[in-house]
This record gives C-alpha cells, sequence and structure tokens, in this order.
C-alpha cells in the first residue's frame, strides 16, 4: 500500500506519456484520475495509519549506491511529517487533475500535459518520502524539471520559454546550495541517512569544522546551506523572482506548483531538518528575518499588482514567509499546519482565478473584469471563501493556522524569553496580515464587484465553468471552511502526540504555552489588522475613491506605490547588476578573452601560426644563390666539428653555437 | 723548409683560400670551378705529406685516386657549364637562383 502511493503517479504517467497517442484525451485523463485518486486514497490510508493510530512505517525498497561508507538505498520513510505532506499533495494534484480535463479541454496536448502533472506528483512524493538526502534531492531535482516542463507546456510563448528557464535556474542556486550542504553533511556525519543523522544531531552540537584556521559550528554551516536551498525553492526574499514569473504556465499547473507542492518542499525541508536546525540559533535567526521581511515584501507588492494570478502568486510568496518565519521560531508543527491549511485555500483561489480567466476568455488583468458576481456567482462564492481564509477571518481555516502563527510571534512581550528579534517578525508579520487581507478584498472587488469595464460583446460568451471545474472547487471550498478547525487539535493542539519523533524541538524552544496565554488585546489584533484592511478595501472600492488619482498627487506615495507595482526593481536590479554583468563575463572573459583569445593563442591556433612563420623565415634561407648554399654547407660543417670537439674536448661549448646559429636563422 | 708544421698550414692556407674564393666569389663561376680544383689540390697535398710522414703507402694512392677524381669531376662541371652557357648565354653566378625556397 505504502509503495502504491508513489508507484501509481509514475505509472500514470509513464502510460499517459508514451501511450497518449493511442489512448487519446479520454483514455489519458482516465487513467492519470484513476492513478492520482488511488494514490490519494491509499496516502488518506497512511494518514490514518501512521499519523492516527501512530505506527510509523518504514520501507526498504533496494539498495542504490554502495561506496566504501557510503551507503544509500532505495528506501522509504513514512512517519507523521511525510504522511502530512502525502495528503496535501495528492488531495491537491487530484483535485487539480479533476480541475484540468476540463480546463485543458480543447488544448491538443491534453495527455502530454497529465503526464506532466503526474510526473511531478510523483517527483514530489519521492520528495517527502524519502528516508536520505540523496533520494530527497532527487525528487528536489525532479520537481524543479516537472515545473520547468509544465510552466513551459505552451512551449511555443516566448513568455513561457524564457520564465520556465528562470523558474530552473533561480531553483538551481537553491538546489547548488542544498548540494553543498548534503556533502557537508555526509563530511560531519559519515552518512546521509535520515534517521542516523538525527539520532546523532544532539552530539554534534558542539562540533567544529575548522576551515582556514576558523571555527565554524558544522550544524549552523549544514543548515545555512539548507536554508538558502529552501529559500530557493519557497521563494523567499532574493530567490523570490522566479515565483511571479511562472504564472506563465496553465493556471491549474500554477495551483499545483505555487499553492500546495513545490513552492512547499521548502518548507519541508525546514521541518523536517528540525533536530539539525534546533542546534543552530543562528540560523534560526536569519530565516526569521527572512520569512518576515518575505511575507512583508510580497504582500505590500501584491496589493499594487493587475493581474489576477500575480497578485495570487505574491500571496502565496507572503504565506509562504509566515512558514518559514514559523520555523525560525522553532515552531514547526504550527509551520506544517499553515502548510496543509494553506494548500487547501490556495489552491481554492488559483483554481477559482483559472475558472474566471476561463470565463473571460483568457483575460487576466484585474482592470478589465468586473461586475462578474452576475454571471459568475458560484466562482464568486468559492472566491471570497477563499480570499476570507487567507485574510484570516475566524472560523475559516486560515484563522487557526496564520493568528497561530501571529500570537506565536507576539511571545516576545514576554520579557523573560528574551526573543526581542521575534518582535521584528511581528511587525512585519502583523504589518502583511493587513495587506493581505487589503489585496484579497482588492481582488474580489476589481474582479467580482466593481462596474464592469469589459466590453459588451465578450459579455456574451461569460458563462460558468461546467460541474467537472466546480467539483474541485466545491471540495477544496469545503476543505477551506473545515480543515483549519478538524485538524488543529490534532497539528497544533496542546499535547498532541501526532508528530511523536518526526519534529524535535528544544524545550528551550517552545512558546506554545506563552502563546496560548498571551493578552486579550494581543490575541484580538491580527484580526483586527486583517478586518481594517478588508474595511479599507471596501471602502475604497465601494465609494469609489480613486485611491491611485490620490497618490498620484502625493508625490513620495506615488514614488512608493510605482515601486510595489514594479516589484520594488528587483527584477531590473538583478538584471542589470548580476545577470547582464555575468552575462558580459561570459562573453567578453570567458569565451572572449580565455576560450577564443588565450587558451586559442597557446593552443591549436597559436602553435600552427608559430609554425608557419619559422617555416617561412626558414624557407627564405634558400635563397637560391650558390655562394649561399655554401656557406651553410660550411657553416654546418663547422658547427658538426666543434660540437663533436667541444664534447670530447671541452674546448667549445656547444650550446653557445646553436644559440648563434638560431639567431642567423631568424635573421 | 719542409717540416710538418710548415706542410700542413700551407695546406690549410691554400685550403682556406679555395674555400673563400667559393663564397665570396659572387660572379664567375670559372673562379669558383678553380677554387674546388685548389681544394682537391691541398687534400692530395696533405694525403702525399702524410703519407710520407707517416711511412705509408695508402696516402699516395688515395691521392692518385683523387687525381682522377678531380679530373673526372672538373671534365663534367665544364660540360655542364657548358650546357648552361649554351642555355642562359651567360655563367654568372648571381643570376642562378631560380631555386629559390
Amino acid at each position: 500500500m505504502y509503495l502504491l502511493i508513489l508507484v501509481l503517479p509514475l505509472l500514470g504517467s509513464i502510460i499517459s506519456g508514451l501511450g497518449g497517442r493511442w489512448l487519446g484525451r479520454y483514455g489519458t485523463n482516465l487513467i492519470t484520475i484513476f492513478c492520482v485518486g488511488l494514490s490519494m486514497i491509499l496516502s488518506i490510508g497512511a494518514f490514518y495509519e501512521v499519523g492516527l493510530t501512530g505506527s510509523f512505517c518504514y520501507l526498504f525498497v533496494g539498495s542504490w549506491i554502495k561506496s566504501g561508507i557510503l551507503s544509500i538505498s532505495w528506501s522509504l520513510l513514512f512517519d507523521s511529517l511525510t504522511c502530512t505532506m502525502l495528503v496535501v499533495i495528492t488531495v491537491i494534484s487530484t483535485l487539480v487533475h479533476l480541475y484540468s480535463i476540463k480546463y485543458m479541454e480543447y488544448d491538443p496536448h491534453c495527455p502530454r500535459f497529465m503526464s506532466y502533472l503526474e510526473i511531478f506528483t510523483f517527483f514530489m512524493l519521492v520528495l517527502v518520502t524519502a528516508d536520505n538526502l540523496i533520494q530527497m534531492f532527487l525528487g528536489w531535482e525532479g520537481v524543479g524539471l516537472a515545473s520547468y516542463l509544465l510552466i513551459n507546456f505552451w512551449y511555443t510563448r516566448l513568455d513561457a520559454n524564457q520564465s520556465a528557464i528562470k523558474a530552473l535556474v533561480v531553483n538551481r542556486i537553491g538546489d547548488f546550495s542544498l548540494m553543498i550542504g548534503i556533502f557537508l553533511t555526509f563530511y560531519v556525519f559519515q552518512s546521509v541517512d535520515y534517521l542516523l543523522i538525527f539520532t546523532l544531531a544532539s552530539f554534534f552540537s558542539n562540533h567544529y569544522l575548522s576551515f582556514l584556521g576558523f571555527d565554524i559550528h558544522s550544524l549552523s554551516l549544514i543548515s545555512i546551506f539548507f536554508f538558502f536551498g529552501a529559500v530557493g525553492k519557497s521563494s523567499q526574499l532574493g530567490l523570490h523572482t522566479w515565483l511571479p514569473d511562472a504564472m506563465e504556465g496553465p493556471t491549474p499547473v500554477s495551483a499545483l506548483i505555487h499553492a500546495a507542492t513545490m513552492v512547499t518542499a521548502g518548507v519541508f525541508l525546514m521541518a523536517r531538518f528540525s533536530p539539525i536546525l534546533e542546534f543552530s540559533p543562528m540560523v534560526l535567526f536569519l530565516m526569521i528575518i527572512f520569512g518576515a521581511l518575505t511575507a512583508f515584501f510580497a504582500s505590500m507588492v501584491g496589493i499594487f499588482q493587475n493581474d489576477l494570478k500575480r497578485v495570487i502568486a505574491y500571496s502565496t510568496c507572503s504565506q509562504l514567509g509566515y512558514m518559514i518565519f514559523c520555523c525560525g521560531m522553532s515552531c514547526y508543527n504550527v509551520s506544517l499546519f499553515h502548510l496543509f491549511n494553506h494548500a487547501f485555500f490556495k489552491a481554492l483561489l488559483f483554481l477559482s482565478a483559472g475558472s474566471v480567466i476561463h470565463a473571460v476568455s483568457d483575460e487576466q488583468d484585474m482592470r478589465r473584469m468586473g461586475s462578474l458576481i452576475k454571471f459568475l456567482p458560484a466562482t464568486y462564492s468559492f472566491m471570497l471563501i477563499g480570499s476570507m481564509t487567507l485574510s484570516g477571518f475566524p472560523f475559516l481555516t486560515g484563522f487557526y493556522s496564520k493568528d497561530f502563527i501571529l500570537e506565536l510571534s507576539q511571545v516576545y512581550s514576554y520579557s523573560n524569553l528574551e526573543m526581542t528579534y521575534i518582535s521584528f517578525a511581528c511587525l512585519l508579520g502583523s504589518l502583511s496580515v493587513f495587506l493581505t487581507a487589503f489585496y484579497s478584498f482588492r481582488l474580489i472587488y476589481l474582479t467580482f464587484i466593481n462596474t464592469s469595464n469589459k466590453n459588451n460583446i465578450n459579455k456574451n460568451h461569460l458563462h460558468e465553468s461546467s460541474f467537472l471545474m466546480l467539483l474541485p472547487l466545491i471540495i477544496l471550498s469545503i476543505g477551506s471552511i473545515f480543515i483549519g478547525y478538524i485538524m488543529k487539535d490534532l497539528f497544533i493542539g496542546f499535547g498532541t502526540n501526532f508528530w511523536i519523533n518526526s519534529i524535535f524541538i528544544l524545550p528551550s524552544h517552545t512558546y506554545f504555552l506563552e502563546a496560548e496565554w498571551l493578552e486579550l488585546v494581543y490575541k484580538w489584533f491580527p484580526f483586527i489588522a486583517s478586518l481594517i484592511g478588508i474595511i479599507l478595501s471596501s471602502f475604497i472600492n465601494i465609494r469609489n475613491i480613486n485611491i491611485y488619482n490620490w497618490f498620484y498627487n502625493q508625490k513620495l506615495f506615488f514614488f512608493l506605490s510605482f515601486l510595489s507595482s514594479k516589484k520594488w526593481y528587483w527584477d531590473v536590479l538583478y538584471n542589470r547588476f548580476l545577470i547582464l554583468p555575468l552575462l558580459k563575463f561570459g562573453y567578453s572573459i570567458t569565451f572572449k578573452i580565455l576560450d577564443r583569445g588565450f587558451i586559442e593563442l597557446a593552443g591549436p591556433y597559436g602553435i600552427s601560426q608559430l609554425t608557419l612563420r619559422l617555416s617561412k623565415i626558414i624557407r627564405n634561407l634558400q635563397t637560391g644563390q650558390v655562394t649561399h648554399y655554401i656557406f651553410f654547407i660550411i657553416l654546418g660543417l663547422a658547427t658538426f666539428l666543434s660540437i663533436i670537439n667541444s664534447t670530447y674536448l671541452h674546448i667549445f661549448d656547444f650550446r653557445l653555437l646553436l644559440i648563434f646559429c638560431f639567431l642567423i636563422f631568424l635573421v | 723548409m719542409l717540416n710538418q708544421t710548415n706542410c700542413i698550414s700551407i695546406s690549410f692556407l691554400l685550403f682556406l683560400i679555395s674555400l673563400i674564393g667559393m663564397f665570396i666569389n659572387q660572379k664567375n663561376i670559372l673562379v669558383m670551378l678553380m677554387s674546388l680544383e685548389m681544394m682537391f689540390l691541398t687534400v692530395s697535398f696533405n694525403f702525399i705529406f702524410s703519407s710520407v710522414y707517416l711511412d705509408d703507402i695508402i696516402g699516395q694512392i688515395f691521392s692518385l685516386l683523387i687525381l682522377t677524381v678531380a679530373a673526372a669531376e672538373s671534365s663534367i662541371g665544364l660540360a655542364i657549364l657548358v650546357i648552361y652557357y649554351r642555355i642562359r648565354g651567360t655563367i654568372t653566378v648571381e643570376l642562378m637562383s631560380l631555386t629559390k625556397g
């Protein structure tokens, strides 16, 4: 059963990828849905067995690499952390599959699309079920590859190509760092197996690596490289630029990659490596700073975006920031809980956005929508549920995880904990709650409620999506409403034994108790912040106050909003100061000066030129004049004789003579 | 005085003169040929002197052989010269530079 969870998506991918031509659209749809659906049912079973009844499962499949002390096996580890991820991945993936049947109905390459979706699911499952770092890295890279294929699905579009390459390359930066982390892990622990590393981690808490005379805390070094890997995959600030651009793929792809699976891999990695991270406070601090900055930055940029999908993409980025800084506060289970909930409501948002885009004939600009509430009531209600959950409205799913994260960040108010830097995260987190609520409802208003900006011809084609597209939305919206409440006690409840050993938190790093006994003012604060966001957004949109015109008159605010709408020029700055110099370096230095320059000169081209020139000189010695020939004959004889003499009699150093002859030749 | 040093120096001096005559000379090929004959002369003179000095007949036999070779050589050389003159109408050494590298 456990093995089938992995094998089924791979099987479905191979069948639909290789046999899609014979199976046709309906055949591939049926097979892929069957495979991934069965995998979903099995993984829910696994969740029940491992998570609820607490029977940890380890599956040895076969040996992979054996070399010296390095021994890597294909084996699967099913603990509660893995099973949580399994449920998230397979449920979202199944719903996305179901959704794409109708969404990609008129696409000519439907079997290919289904195959890619399945292979993506498979690699994600490999990533989460791996029991060693190498197998995890296989899944990690495979997910990157599948994301490339999926973003580049419409490969005839230049934008899709560019953003797919960008996604792959930017991810690759993180992957490189992850690789270094893996090497370091092997160097320090002499093993890459999770169970061994995590058991030994506490013994290495005072282990130092000596490098160039510096003593570096080895666990910190390892976890900092892992963290940079997670930065790439989970699009934290610095390497976040690929995520909004990855919206070029079809909408179900965005829902799969950016809502549920790929971006959560970084958070999963952090939660998985909690036993190592716990012993490196410096990295925890870094995670808090990065996560909080990402949350704030992305939500601020999200306000001024006009692309429907891009707003949601930035909100994903922002929520990932929450998860990461929650990991930084050592509350991995809360982070995982938010990941679990976020998967549901973000997939709901993305798929609803897809439904909207589908309805308005592939228009993505929110400024050209409006008053869709009349035409798409069902989609509107799903979108509203998603947005309210996202902004942490009470008793919806988002409330249970997101508000708890913010409450955790407010424990800095207990001065005896000496966690002053958490206040930074708390401040930015609360601000981004406000901004999240603001842009979520801005999206609702611009798309559904405000007066329409579409021309009337297009209005004739407006239609609600078919039932097959609405079904996943219904399921997801039920999930977005109830999942948080149902799962709260299991994931973050008091003294829950759900995460038996899969997550390790140092006793000195636990703040659950403090977070539960916060003062009422602090507890209300995030809700009030998001309520203010909602009210402000409603006020601006209902009273039709043109805030942009008002901004236009305020030079500073206008400048700030302009910057935000341009994503703070991250991409431009990267392009100008990083990528362009690198490209220039690559062309003018490594290519022109080194490859085509120095190496060519010292290598084939230079030597052939030298031979040519020397042979020309020697050829010119043959002047055709008989007397010159006689001179050379005599000179040669004299040289020869003097060499012989010098070797026997040592009266003449023949080397001098050779030099002399050579000089004559050159002249 | 016909002692050892003088004989060898004289033959060597003659050889050097003929050598210099060989490649200082730029114009006349006949002079070249004559210097060549002079080289043969000095060599055979050296052979004769050595045979007398070492009291060995082989040197004189060699000098006789060299005499015949020199005669044959000069006749062939002159023949080539005549043919060359017939074709080119000139025997200046400077102008014999058709086989340039």
